[in-house]
């Protein structure tokens, strides 16, 4: 993986101390809150329902054993032992105190991480494929690129105050992990002719407005991909509204502006941008490709695995995945247990997680968008003992991708955006087809809660949504069918009128049941849904 | 810093020469008519269309009404590659913590709302060892450095 | 009746207006109706407490109840997290969030 050399550290190092400068003159009054916000966002300081929320980078989701103990001991120094995995591959920590955010900053530097752009109206932290480097599909490891432009847009002086936050996910393969066409910017790594470029799919998202992003370029070279990214968001920054905050997303650009004519713009001024020498040296994209190699794969590992344990084998068949190497797979730990709090960790957890990377995956973890982790580059002839590890820790949840495995934002009980909670909803859902045994039965079945408009749980893009919402002061859930994130991109329909919480857990129960009738030979819930249509469902959820 | 003058309690100018002596015009006036050599651009003026008149400037403001509204960094870096060398000077709601972003977008000169202190400007302005990416200054990215 | 509440510039902690003082505790907030928002402006200029708001809320056995659901979250604590909240050993609370 990445490693920072003197110039990276450096730039971390003195993004600590202006943070620590600016918290101080904040606390000595110098700062309004007002001023005073945009800077602690770019630093990913919120002021959240309970306490301050400090939001670590994770770029691109990878990690080593080395910074995940730093983030165990950050919980347990600075937070009350424990912190959640987001759906933007990152984590965040609930209680933290304003005079030491910049000591956690510091600490986090240590280790090469840092919470630099993780909110606020500026480039986000990039996302990618949380098996990139393993998967059998890829066409490259999609991190270099995301690297690369973790680094040009990291203080850029140009696109400090956007419109709105700008979000960009990079992949390189045809499965997408990513949900990288709901993104502002989703690149995919293609190759054309036995040259690799960029297809650019640009104004994609979720919240208030979801919007599926067009393709408006097929291909960019490698050597002009930092040169088009930047004419993509000056014309964004220009042009861009600033009247409404709802409506200042790119997506909303690239729509009222029509693809084409964003296209043309875009065009221009890259044309334009090209006489500015802006694009880094084609040496550094080899440079940073050196970090991703493969990591010592054994030619002949054994690629039998005894399945006598049945547990064990359920394990495997839902939470493996197949590696690009004979003798391998990538795992998952799910964050998911039954009745737990999606994509929370305790200190202890992120240890264990940490030390099983060291000793069985090559020293590497990935945060996925689903808030799991994933261990890259397990031997499979180390998945039993790895598996017992991980079930002694209450970490071996087998559910992967299933009616379990649901993504929610931290809801009302965190944040203070939100309209109802999430986390709730969650638990009593996981424990009502965990009890019920039909969580097997339904293979399959993405289901993501936000908690409000925002959509941070993805609800668009769940097989089945929850979006909360408050109906006179009390919390009322909206149910949504047929959204996908995957290259089957899709968005979800509201059923409609909502449910309460008892409710709602019913509701999603009866859409499961609606399937399991009509489904036929190896149709997941969304492909029934699509064919079948909303109105079984409608009829079996309203009568 | 060596260039560094306070005109007044406000002014900050990164120059050697005189300021202009006159007030700036709006875009729109400054296209009309007039023998004006300064012009203040809002946020939402289209920078491109003074190119044509460059010679005849000498002062370029570009108004920031609220420090969140990031328009006036692409106004400054437009101007200053299609080769304007005359002042650009950042006025109004221009705070402390934006001015490092600003000189490399290519402000030299800032007129702000509220005073900056002498040692939070400088503070500010030698915080960053190294950039990243090109902009507008001079200033040689990492990655250059990182390839000689 | 109104209640002033905000957090703590230092540690973001919720806190209550009591009349003269910060407290952790919403059973301390005293009714600031008529003076919210000079209060207010007061205790944030001296920083002892980070933009704060007037909010509505109800005597429930004679102590102030927020009468929205997002402010008794914001005094109670997660109510998923029971053991990080104020109360950790009442098992009663979940009902007087909710």
């Amino acid at each position: 993986m990445y490693l920072y050399d003197q110039y990276d550290q450096a730039m971390v190092d003195a993004r600590v101390e202006e943070f620590r400068d600016q918290a101080r003159r904040r606390l000595e009054g110098k700062l309004t809150e007002a001023q005073f916000t945009p800077l602690r966002l770019k630093n990913g300081l919120y002021l959240q329902l309970h306490a301050y929320m400090l939001r670590v980078a994770v770029p691109y989701g990878t990690l080593n054993s080395r910074q995940m103990h730093a983030l165990a001991d950050i919980a347990d120094k600075y937070d009350r032992g424990y912190g959640h995995f987001t759906t933007r591959q990152n984590i965040q920590y609930n209680w933290i105190k304003l005079e030491e955010a910049a000591d956690i900053l510091a600490d986090l530097a240590k280790v090469e991480m840092h919470a630099i752009q993780t909110s606020g109206n500026c480039i986000r932290n990039i996302s990618s494929d949380h098996f990139a480097g393993a998967a059998k599909d890829e066409l490259v490891d999609p991190r270099p690129y995301a690297e690369l432009l973790r680094q040009w847009s990291s203080f850029h002086p140009e696109f400090n105050a956007l419109p709105r936050k700008f979000k960009i996910a990079v992949i390189a393969s045809d499965t997408d992990r990513a949900a990288m066409r709901l993104h502002d910017i989703g690149i995919h790594i293609v190759e054309h002719g036995g040259e690799l470029g960029a297809a650019f799919y640009v104004g994609g998202g979720m919240g208030r407005t979801p919007m599926i992003a067009p393709c408006i370029k097929e291909f960019v070279p490698l050597y002009q991909l930092v040169t088009y990214t930047e004419a993509c968001l000056r014309v964004y920054n220009r042009e861009g509204r600033r009247d409404n905050k709802y409506k200042a997303r790119i997506k909303i650009l690239v729509h009222e502006m029509g693809a084409e004519a964003y296209t043309k713009a875009v065009d221009a001024e890259f044309e334009h941008m090209l006489g500015q020498g802006i694009e880094p040296p084609f040496a550094e994209l080899e440079r940073i490709r050196t970090f991703f190699q493969d990591p010592p794969f054994e030619e002949d590992a054994n690629g039998e695995i005894d399945r006598s344990d049945p547990d064990f084998a359920l394990w495997v068949d839902r939470n493996t995945v197949s590696h690009k190497t004979e003798g391998y797979a990538s795992a998952v730990i799910s964050l998911k247990p039954v009745g737990g709090i999606p994509g929370d960790a305790t200190s202890d957890q992120m240890r264990l997680m940490a030390d099983l990377a060291k000793a069985y995956s090559f020293d590497e973890l990935r945060v996925m968008h689903t808030q799991n982790i994933v261990l890259p580059h397990v031997r499979k002839a180390d998945l039993h003992t790895l598996w017992t590890a991980l079930e002694e820790a209450g970490l071996g949840s087998p559910n992967l991708d299933t009616v379990e495995d649901i993504i929610a934002c931290p809801g009302l009980d965190y944040c203070s955006l939100a309209n109802a909670r999430s986390i709730p909803v969650a638990q009593k859902i996981s424990e009502r087809f965990s009890a019920s045994g039909k969580t097997e039965a339904l293979g399959q079945l993405k289901l993501k809660i936000s908690g409000c408009i925002n959509a941070c749980g993805h609800h668009h893009a769940g097989h089945i949504g929850i979006l909360g919402v408050d109906r006179k002061g009390v919390e009322n859930y909206q149910l949504l069918l047929g959204g996908s994130e995957a290259e089957d991109v899709s968005l979800a329909k509201i059923t409609g009128p909502g449910f309460d919480e008892a409710g709602i857990v019913d509701a999603v129960e009866t859409a499961a049941d609606v399937y399991l009738r009509e489904r036929e030979d190896g149709e997941r819930f969304l492909d029934t849904y699509r064919r079948i249509g909303m109105n079984p469902f409608k009829e079996a959820l309203y009568g | 810093m060596a260039d560094l003058s306070f005109e007044n309690d406000r002014l900050i100018r990164y120059r050697e020469d005189d300021p202009v002596d006159h007030g700036a015009v709006t875009v729109d006036s400054f296209l009309d008519q007039s023998s004006a050599s300064a012009v203040r651009v809002e946020p939402g003026d289209d920078a491109r269309e003074l190119i044509p008149h460059l010679e005849r400037l000498a002062l370029v403001e570009v108004n920031f009404p609220s420090f969140g509204d990031g328009r006036g960094y692409s106004s400054a870096r437009l101007l200053r590659e299609a080769g304007y060398e005359g002042e650009l000077r950042a006025v109004g709601d221009v705070l402390v913590d934006q001015v490092a972003y600003m000189r490399r977008c290519g402000f030299d000169a800032f007129d702000p709302d509220a005073p900056i202190e002498e040692s939070d400007l400088e503070a500010a302005l030698s915080r960053w060892p190294e950039v990243y990416q090109s902009a507008a200054d001079p200033t040689t990215p990492i990655w250059n450095k990182r390839h000689g | 009746m109104r209640i002033l509440t905000g957090n703590d510039l230092k540690s973001g902690a919720v806190t209550w207006w009591t009349g003269s003082d910060w407290s952790l505790h919403v059973e301390d907030a005293v009714d600031v109706s008529g003076c919210e928002d000079e209060t207010a402006r007061r205790e944030e200029a001296s920083r002892r407490v980070n933009v704060p708001y007037a909010i509505d809320a109800e005597l429930h056995d004679g102590k102030p109840r927020p009468a929205h659901i997002k402010d008794r979250v914001r005094a109670l604590g997660p109510t998923v997290r029971p053991d990080l909240t104020l109360k950790p050993a009442d098992p009663d609370i979940g009902n007087w969030v909710i």
